[in-house]
Parts: C-alpha cells; structure tokens; sequence
C-alpha cells in the first residue's frame, strides 16, 4: 500500500539525515523522498511515499514526529491532493524510432529538451501513473538512462501544512 | 546585574556557565586535546561546579546514566573529540534504550579542519544519531548557551533521552556576550480529555480480573503511590517490567513484582490470565510478553504514555492513549468506583502459592552458594536507603527477582540494552548523586568488562559495596546453551584467574572471598560499615541456572520452571 506523507521540518544542520536515517534503523521501505525550500527560508518541506501497510505508516508518521527538527507531519489522501513527478529521459535518437519517440511524447505532452545526434532528452510531469506508463512505452524502445524526482504533493485548497508563526 | 549580562566570555566558560545555570552541580568527563578550554573553564568554576574524572569515557557515561536514574536530574558527561566521544556510544545508547535524561558534551576539531580527517576528529553527531534523542554541532558560539538549554529540555521532557552537543574547539575559544537564564522546564505534556479519561474508567470497571503493568515510564513519573491505590480501589494487582522496578514497594501485598521472561511466575502467570492489563509506561519489549502476536490477545489492553510511537508498537492494544501520565493516573483514580473481585484474589493467591512451591522444589546448587541464600542475607542487612545498581547476565535477573526495595530510584540496571559493564559506572554515578551507599551485584563476566572504574571510585572515596557473583562462566549465554544448545559451551567456560580480592587491593579498595553463607554474612556486615568500596566475591556455581525462564515458543504460558524441562534435550 502507498501513501504518501508531507513533512514540514526545520532548515537546519543534518535534518535530512535524521529523517533518512529513520527509514533504514526502523526498517521503513521508502519508494520516494524529495525535499526542497519552502515559502519560508527557515523551513524545507520533504514528501515521502512509503511503500508498507497500515502499521508501517503508523510508526512512521508516529516516528517523524518525534524528531526534534520535524514541526509538521501529515498524511495526505489521494482524494485531497495533487500530486506530480517529474521525469527527464534519455533515449537514442535512431531514424528508425525517432518519429515513435516522438509521437509518444507528444501524447504525454513531454518536451524535448536535448536533442544531440545519437540521444535525446525528454521531460515529461504528472502523476507517478503516467509517468510509469510513459516508462513503458519506451523501454521497448530502448532507455539509455533516466532520473525521477518522486511525488510532490500539497492539499487542494487553502489548507496549509503548516501556519506562519510571524503572521 | 546590569553590567554582568554585558560580559563577554568564551564559548568554554559560557558552556559551564550554562551548566551551572541549569543546575549542574556534578558531572563526569575525561579531559583531552579539544576540551581544554572546558576544562580550563571548570577549573577556573571549582567550587561551583565538581568533575568526576572517571578511568575511561564509557565509565562517565555510565556514571553520568546512574546518577540521572538514581536523582532523576539530568546525568552529564564530557568527553574529548575521537575516542573519547566514541567510548561514550555504549553509554549513550544504554540511556537510550532505557529513556534517561543524559546531556553529553564533547570537543572537537576547531571548524576549518572538520571534514579532514584531522587527529582525533570523528562526526559524533552522525556516529550518535539513532542512540540520542537529539544532537547538535554548534557552529557559531552565540547560539551554544541556547543549545545547551534546549538539550536539557529535550532531554528532560516527556520520554527522556540523552542529547549530545559537539562543541568544535574554535567555538570554545570564540567569545560573546553571556546572560544568565533561569532553569529551563520541560515541554508541558498534553492532558488526557475527560472523553478518553471516561473511556478508561469504563474498560476498568468492566474488568474482572484487573492487572496493572508498569515501567520505566510509571517509575519515571513517581507514580507508585498512585498506582498502588488503584490496585486497592481495583481490588486487582501490580506487576512492573525491570525498568519499573522500586517504584512499588516490596511489602505492598498486591505487588507481584518483576514479569516476563525471566520474571515471577505469579506475576507473569497473573498477567496472562487477567482480562485487563493497564499498561502504565512499559513499551510490552519482547523480554516481558513473550510472543507479542500471542501475548493476552483475549484481554482488554489499555496504553498509557508518554511516547505516541509506543502506542500498538509492540503489542496491538485496545485503548492507547499518550499524554500526561501523572495528570491521567490521578484522574482515573478519582473516578473509578471500588471494586471487589474474590474469584480473581483466589486465583492470583493460588499463582503465588504455586510460585513458593516452585522455589522450594528448585534443585539445590551442587556446589558453591544458592544465589537465592545470598540475597535473604542482602535484604537483611541492607537498610531502605541503600541503592542497589546491577550489571547484565544472570546476577541481575536474580537480583531483580530476589532484591527487596523500599524506594523509587533504588534500583540501577541496564534493561533495554543490556550492556555488560554498565553497574560499576553506574553505582558511582547513583553514589555521587545521592551521596548514599550503593551495593553493585555483578559477574565474574560484567566486572571484567569495565573495572577500571574500581580506581574512580577509590579516588572519590565512594561507599560501594561491590558483591561480585564468580563462577568462572558466562552465566546467561551459558545457561542459553544448556537449556537450547545441547550443553556445548561455546566461548562460555572462564579459564580466567582473576584473584578479585588481590584486584581490588591492587586498585587500593579492599575485599573478601567467601565461600558459605556464613562468611559472606559476616563479609557483608563488614563491607556495609566501610565508607570506601569494598568487594566480596562469592563462589557460584557454574551450573546454577535462572529460572523461571522463557521457553523456544517463545510463550509466556509454557515457561520453563524447573531445570530438566523437555527444552534441555
């Protein structure tokens, strides 16, 4: 079972490793992190998909809370949320795919953002469905390499994960 | 005053100042390269504030994790860069795993050479990170008295922990301004709504075979008192994990002491068949339920902690609820109604009687003493005050089920780590906290892991009573084997001549052998008038075994109570 969890915690020293370092010593199975900058400077906001069942996603949220960096940890359903991932992908550029390459693409409304004359990137977003479905039709082409960023996600609405403390 | 807040200081002196603010009045430590500076800064404070140099940092910090258990302030411990923050990981970690509050101070390399490899540099921060509650790296020195002061908060507040803050030594040397700040307090607990304080009492008044279970959690918010008058107003019993031992007097009729693997079998017997077990504190570890998948799982099980993560972790629960346990104790207790249970009085009076039975069907010790002999004589002659401190193996199961205590925070014992070596550390610390005399029972085995400490506490002139269990084996392990391992005693048999006695002479502490329960008696009387350490060592023997104890099934219901179960073949 999936689910994908927000964490708000502060921007300081070692904090990402606090939280990655949770995963491996309760023995967490993690099927994406991402983590960046948020409105406020002093704050990152890290998504997390856990790939585990109910008890899993317990003791997870449970044990994120705990850490003394973390302010925030919500649990976002499907239902309430938006999520995207963003995909590059680099496939040979051969006249005899190319134009399947690119027809593809353009249905899963990718770009094309390097185009050389053995190999190409395409960046495609969406949700991690789509982006796994436009995996598969590539790889019977062929995929020389490629990079996900995993889920981000925020709730639709004006509800926020966490409030400003200045405001 | 004015003037004084204005004062610049350097990092090291702004540290102890902040211990002192905070109310340190001991720590342990052990000097080195990159905490000159704070020692400097606690020479310069002598008389304000008193280092305990021990013989190594592990002994510090086993040092600093006793006084914490045995005072319940916060333990501290300073260690220099490298091999001295590395000696406090066990220490750490036993503070972890046992939820005492310890703030660990340790230098380290000035910050350009962090991240060369420099001599002595190691990233303690990253080395400790699952065994503390939190760490930090102080990097700029205006911000280390607030660090020092939020890490006594953390580690005091709901479930205690040890926090350790890494001082790099140009942040020692690096001045600001410095004011003093009150203590700070703990992070107020959230208080159970009268919705889920209801919801207990109607489970409890339900139940018919009522069951308390507490731990270290109960005993860290002193809640005996309490506890034991819900046992009355319940008309059911107590029964704690080793953590929650000496909370509960021996003498009160409804304690049935230590359960679990290794526990009473009255009260793990009770505990099985109860209906409802009301969990004060206790995180249901393995040693305690057995099996969790099929510990009690008829019973009604209510939760209460301070720590939301424990809730179902272990054992799936029907009630779990976190906050404030001394706040929920006195308000279940205020509106559960008296209850009167005679068929479960009669079956928990029959698990007792059964349970005398057992102990007088043990086979006697072929040779050496019966560790039972030992302890009627210890509980005889020790008066309440005396601290009683273990180390791991099997002196400590039967101290935990044979000792009499009277007081909370009267017993010091490594539980959830188990760490062999932790008693001696650990009675100097509940020595130097309390300034009463400590009675350490140890093995030939945990002695041997850190006795250097022995020279720590004949240079603090402490009244340890060091009863050392020899019988040339490593006990547990060795009993593991007898009972699961057909008898073969792999890395178990000591062939060690170890003359204890000449040792602790050597270390400038003196000593008895004996070798019957006269002599020792005698030796014991001598020992408890001494006001320096004094060790007895008492020949066991090899072959005597712990029990009861827990069987392959790992279930709590088939607990091996007699020496030739069907689990020896």
């Amino acid at each position: 079972m999936r689910s994908v969890i927000a964490v708000y915690v502060e921007n300081k020293y070692g904090v990402l490793t606090r939280v990655a370092g949770l995963f491996m010593r309760k023995g967490f199975n993690i099927d994406s992190l991402t983590v960046g900058e948020t409105e406020d400077p002093e704050y990152s906001r890290m998504t997390i998909t856990l790939n585990g069942d109910n008890y899993a996603r317990e003791q997870l949220i449970n044990q994120l809370k705990k850490l003394h960096n973390v302010k925030e940890v919500k649990l976002l359903e499907s239902a309430q949320n938006v999520e995207r991932e963003l995909l590059l992908v680099k496939v040979p550029n051969q006249p005899a795919t190319r134009s399947e390459i690119m027809a593809a693409a353009d249905v899963y409304r990718g770009k094309i953002i390097d185009y050389s004359t053995d190999a190409m990137i395409i960046e495609v977003t969406g949700e991690p469905l789509k982006i796994q479905a436009f995996i598969d039709v590539l790889k019977p082409i062929g995929i020389i390499e490629m990079c996900r960023t995993g889920i981000v996600s925020l709730e639709r609405g004006a509800t926020v994960l966490h409030e400003s403390e200045a405001e | 005053m004015k003037k004084n807040a204005k004062n610049r200081m350097t990092g090291a002196q702004i540290a102890i100042e902040t211990l002192i603010e905070q109310g340190v009045t001991e720590l342990f430590g052990y000097p080195g390269g990159t905490v000159l500076d704070l020692y400097d800064a606690l020479y310069r404070s002598r008389g304000r504030i008193r280092h305990i140099l021990t013989a190594h940092e592990q002994g510090a910090a086993h040092a600093a994790d006793g006084y914490a258990r045995a005072t319940g302030k916060v333990g501290v411990v300073l260690a220099t860069s490298g091999p001295g923050a590395t000696n406090l990981v066990t220490g750490l970690a036993t503070a972890m795993l046992d939820s005492v509050p310890v703030v660990a101070i340790t230098g380290n390399v000035p910050t350009y050479l962090i991240g060369k490899d420099a001599f002595q540099e190691i990233n303690i921060t990253g080395i400790t990170l699952p065994i503390t509650k939190h760490n930090y790296f102080v990097q700029d020195v205006r911000e280390l008295a607030d660090t020092i002061r939020e890490a006594f908060q953390i580690a005091k507040s709901g479930r205690p922990g040890p926090v350790l803050i890494d001082i790099p030594k140009d942040i020692q040397i690096a001045t600001c301004p410095f004011t003093p700040q009150p203590v700070v307090s703990a992070f107020p607990q959230p208080k159970l709504s009268d919705a889920q304080i209801d919801q207990v009492v109607d489970l409890l008044s339900k139940a018919q075979r009522p069951y308390l279970y507490i731990g270290g959690g109960a005993a860290r918010c002193e809640l005996g008192a309490q506890l034991m008058a819900l046992s009355e107003k319940l008309d059911g019993y107590i029964g704690c994990s080793l953590m929650g031992l000496s909370e509960i007097p021996h003498s009160f009729d409804r304690f049935l002491g230590m359960e679990g693997m290794h526990g009473a079998y009255a009260s793990t017997m009770a505990n099985l068949q109860a209906d409802l077990i009301l969990g004060v504190g206790v995180r249901f570890s393995d040693r305690a339920t057995g099996d969790p998948a099929k510990f009690c799982k008829d019973a009604v099980i209510i939760q209460l902690d301070a720590d939301q993560s424990e809730i179902n972790k272990n054992v799936k629960v029907t009630l779990g609820l976190v906050g404030d346990l001394r706040d929920a104790v006195d308000r279940i207790l205020s509106r559960v109604a008296q209850q009167s249970h005679p068929a479960w009085n009669k079956t928990v009076e029959a698990l007792q009687e059964e349970q005398r039975r057992l102990a007088q069907q043990q086979p006697s010790v072929p040779a050496g003493m019966d560790p039972r002999d030992l302890f009627a004589v210890i509980n005889r002659l020790k008066d309440d005050e005396t601290l009683i401190a273990t180390d791991v193996g099997q002196h400590q199961m039967w101290t935990a089920q044979n000792i009499q205590l009277a007081r909370p925070r009267s017993f010091l014992s490594s539980g959830g780590l188990g760490t062999m070596g932790f008693g001696l550390g650990a009675a100097i610390g509940g020595a130097v906290g309390t300034g009463k005399r400590v009675i350490l029972l140890t093995g030939d085995g945990s002695f041997g892991m850190n006795l250097n400490e022995l020279a720590t506490a004949v240079s603090c002139q402490l009244p340890i009573v060091i009863i050392l269990f020899n019988n040339s084996a490593l006990g547990m392990v060795r009993q593991l084997q007898t009972f699961f391992f057909g008898r073969r005693y792999a890395g178990t048999n000591l062939q060690r001549e170890t003359d204890f006695v000449k040792l602790a002479q050597a270390f400038g502490a003196d000593g008895a052998r004996v070798s019957d329960i006269a002599a020792f008696e005698s030796a014991l009387k001598n020992a408890l008038k001494q006001k320096t350490p004094y060790l007895i060592e008492v020949q066991i023997d090899r072959d005597a075994c712990v029990l009861p104890m827990l069987p392959k099934s790992g279930l709590m219901e088939d607990m091996i109570t007699e020496l030739d179960g069907e689990d020896t073949k």
